[in-house]
């Protein structure tokens, strides 16, 4: 919300069109928000066993074109190289 | 002759599918088409009221179903436009008493005898909803700018992507321009950028709408209102006709000069 609509109050077709926006993306891929977080952690385990990430900063979106959805994953490498024992 | 059929659904329910149907049957009856509707709505039957015919019903889709009857014996014909006929639903409260292959057979038995035939939804996405769907060669769905409206309707058309249906398209029922115009209602872009399918209609919000069914005289028999007007484009683009978009917005001088927000 930028200074003015806090001034003059939210106009609530705007609310109403943000709140969809997301409600629509979770029901046409049936996953919750919840659900999604639960994908992160486990795509953040699966990759870390074969490079270095940093974990913090992983970005996972669901992109919408027309009616098609993406996952869209944004995964920062370390730029330290892991070293590996045995 | 062989109709194009058509059918009328929303996922919610009281957003206007009957006063659709009604409407743009009366529409194209009026253009010189051979139409006819059903109503699909077992157990909750409203087409033929909204339609002015309640008192002439003798059979309905569930008597010709079972074989009670003809088909013919249960098609009331409307006394303004002898073009248009009305299958009533069953007042039974056995929503299973029709299958989606009855209502195939049903179709393709008037198909060489009829222009269209419109199918009246049931709100929901159970029984009901799949017998209409069935035979649709092109399914408008019909949603209100307001949030379950539009939510439910996402819903439906994802299962008619799933069921490989042709793309819907979308009629935006009870639109007020004033409320668009102050920010206060999702705007007919607002709910194509949320659905992304094919607008085929915006029917405003009219009170003449409640006199027309308490009168049992779709609107769309005269063209005098803006929402009999829009009904009336709706069913010649149906038609094929490239029609423009009624102009909601002159009830004040702002909004000639594009005084927005
Ligand atoms: N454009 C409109 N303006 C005002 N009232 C409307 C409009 N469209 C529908 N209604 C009213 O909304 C109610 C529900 O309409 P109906 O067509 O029966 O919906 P559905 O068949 O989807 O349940 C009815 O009382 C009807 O008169
Ligand atoms: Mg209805």
């Amino acid at each position: 919300m930028n200074l003015f609509e806090r001034l003059i109050g939210k106009k609530s077709a705007k609310n109403a069109k943000e709140r969809l926006q997301l409600v629509l993306i979770h029901d046409r891929i049936d996953l919750t928000p919840l659900a999604i977080e639960a994908l992160k952690d486990d795509l953040i385990a699966a990759i870390s066993r074969h490079i270095d990430i940093d974990p913090a900063n992983v970005k996972i979106e669901i992109e919408t074109e027309g009616r098609s959805q993406r996952l869209v994953a944004d995964i920062p490498l370390r730029s330290t190289p892991r070293r590996r024992t045995g | 002759m062989t109709a194009k059929i058509i059918t009328v659904t929303s996922g919610k329910g009281g957003v206007g599918k009957t006063t659709t149907v009604a409407n743009i049957s009366v529409a194209l009856a009026l253009e010189g088409k051979k139409v006819v509707c059903i109503d699909g709505d077992i157990g909750l039957r409203n087409l033929d009221v909204i339609l002015g015919l309640e008192n002439r019903i003798v059979y309905d889709l569930v008597d010709i179903v079972e074989g009670r009857c003809r088909t013919r014996q249960a098609m009331i014909r409307d006394k303004r436009l002898p073009d248009l006929f009305l299958i009533p639903a069953a007042q039974i409260r056995d929503k299973n008493a029709v299958s989606p292959s009855d209502m195939i057979r049903l179709c393709d038995e008037l198909k060489p005898e009829v222009d269209f035939i419109l199918i009246d939804s049931p709100a929901g996405i159970e029984r009901g909803f799949r017998n209409s769907i069935a035979p649709a060669d092109q399914i408008l769905i019909v949603t209100n700018p307001e949030m379950s409206a539009v939510r439910d309707a996402d819903r439906v058309i994802g299962l008619l992507e799933a069921d490989g249906k042709n793309p819907p398209s979308l009629i935006i029922n009870r639109l007020n321009p004033s409320m668009v115009r102050r920010g206060d209602m999702l705007s007919m872009e607002d709910v194509f950028d949320l659905l992304r399918i094919d607008v085929i209609g915006i029917i405003p919000e009219d009170e003449n709408v409640i006199l027309a069914s308490n009168k049992g005289t779709p609107l769309a028999l005269d063209g005098k209102t803006k929402a009999g007007q829009a009904f009336r484009n709706i069913s010649r683009r149906l038609n094929g006709e490239q029609v423009p978009f009624l102009d909601l917005n002159h009830q004040n001088i702002w909004d000639r000069f594009g005084w927005r927000r």
